[in-house]
């Protein structure tokens, strides 16, 4: 007489691994986003212990900090590029860290891609917008009453 | 000496929603926790349900929550987790509960089959054995110890989240191979891992490595993985 033998009693060969996409070997968009994190904060890390420094350390430290400091430093394409290198590094960390929380707590579709879409929009305004202070920034706007504006 | 054991019910052929149970057993201090539950089994209430089988560490059948922690409960002595207080036993989380304290580990095994755990050689099969050097065999003598009783995998809570994640164990089960000089099968084992749900997705939380009753440094097979995988 036959019998049934349920699947877990059956001897065989293992199943074959998951099925998945030919990829070459290499770059992985996961990959590539962990490395940047790492990559990042170590950059990050002396970009801003540097810019403390000089903010607050430096001559008569805090106490300088005006209006005047910042049109100085922006005045300085070096100082515009090491914002702007904070600002991206920051920002596009910050927004992969949240990245992977979402994707990792947001358990359903929709909630995910809603959160992600906020998340990516906000990201996208506030690059913009600091980017644009940075290199548009005019020390003589309105009411300025810096000497250099005065000439 | 009396211990009070706080054990996670669930019949589904009865109840809904699993619910907690007390149980006042008397053990000696150097019994284990097994122990109290085979005393509950067999003398108080036979319908309490766990896996158990070799009862010595070595099977990993009876992986589950003891105090927030997953543990052996065949390797927990009761006067480690502060007997004075009452025991909490649970089920492992992220894997569906079957009955109290059984859970269905199929997923688990999947996760598992899928990295390729198993020798995989190219050319002729030699006539004698496949050599090995001391310091070749010292490369993965670590995630060898696997017993596959999945209390890493259960503590780690991107696999609560996200039952797509392989779970550190199978990439422990991976890197068992990967790093083994007898294997050809390493470059394909690191690309199943190069996904979406691969390696990427370890938050290096370590509970893991703290989990493992055989002391395998979890965490750090992950991280090897990861190197091996960036410097290919």
């Amino acid at each position: 007489m036959s019998s049934t033998v349920s699947d877990s009693t059956t001897a065989g060969p293992p199943p074959a691994p998951r099925s998945r996409k030919a990829r070459g070997p290499g770059l992985h968009p996961e990959m590539i986003g962990w490395l940047f994190m790492r990559l990042s904060g170590v950059l990050l890390v002396s970009l801003i212990l540097g810019h403390l420094f000089v903010n607050l350390m430096i001559g008569e430290g805090i106490e300088r900090i005006d209006f005047a400091f910042v049109a100085g430093k922006w005045a300085n394409p070096f100082w515009q590029f090491w914002d702007l290198a904070m600002l991206w590094l920051a920002q596009v960390h910050g927004a992969n860290g949240m990245r992977t929380l979402i994707n990792d707590y947001a358990s359903r579709n929709s909630t995910r891609m809603l959160l992600k879409a906020a998340l990516y929009t906000a990201s996208f305004v506030v690059l913009v917008l600091g980017t644009l202070t940075i290199f548009t920034f005019d020390p003589c706007a309105a009411g300025s009453t810096l000497s250099v504006c005065s000439e | 000496m009396d211990v009070t054991l706080t054990i996670r019910r669930f019949n589904p052929e009865t109840v809904d929603e699993p619910s907690w149970q007390s149980f006042e057993v008397s053990v000696q201090p150097t019994d284990r926790v097994l122990d109290a539950l085979h005393t509950i089994k067999w003398e108080v209430d036979g319908t309490l349900t766990f896996r158990r089988s070799c009862a010595h560490g070595v099977c990993g059948s009876d992986a589950m929550r003891i105090n927030g922690r997953n543990r052996l409960a065949c390797k927990t002595l009761v006067k480690d987790i502060d007997p004075t207080k009452p025991i909490t036993v649970e089920p492992i989380k992220g894997l569906p509960v079957l009955k109290d304290l059984v859970v269905d580990m199929e997923p688990f095994f999947a996760a598992y089959r899928s990295v390729m755990p198993f020798l995989v050689t190219d050319g002729h099969e030699p006539t004698r054995e496949r050599l090995q050097s001391q310091s070749d065999r010292e490369r993965f003598d670590d995630t060898t110890k696997c017993i596959l009783c999945a209390a890493c995998t259960t503590s780690c809570p991107v696999y609560w989240n996200d039952g797509q994640y392989f779970g550190p164990q199978a990439i422990v089960g991976a890197h068992r191979f990967i790093f083994d000089s007898r294997d050809a099968g390493g470059a394909e084992r690191l690309e199943i891992l190069n996904d979406r749900e691969g390696v990427w997705r370890c938050r290096t939380t370590f509970n893991c490595t703290d989990a493992c009753p055989r002391g395998i440094e979890v965490t750090k097979a992950i991280q090897e993985v990861k190197r091996a995988l960036i410097f290919r």
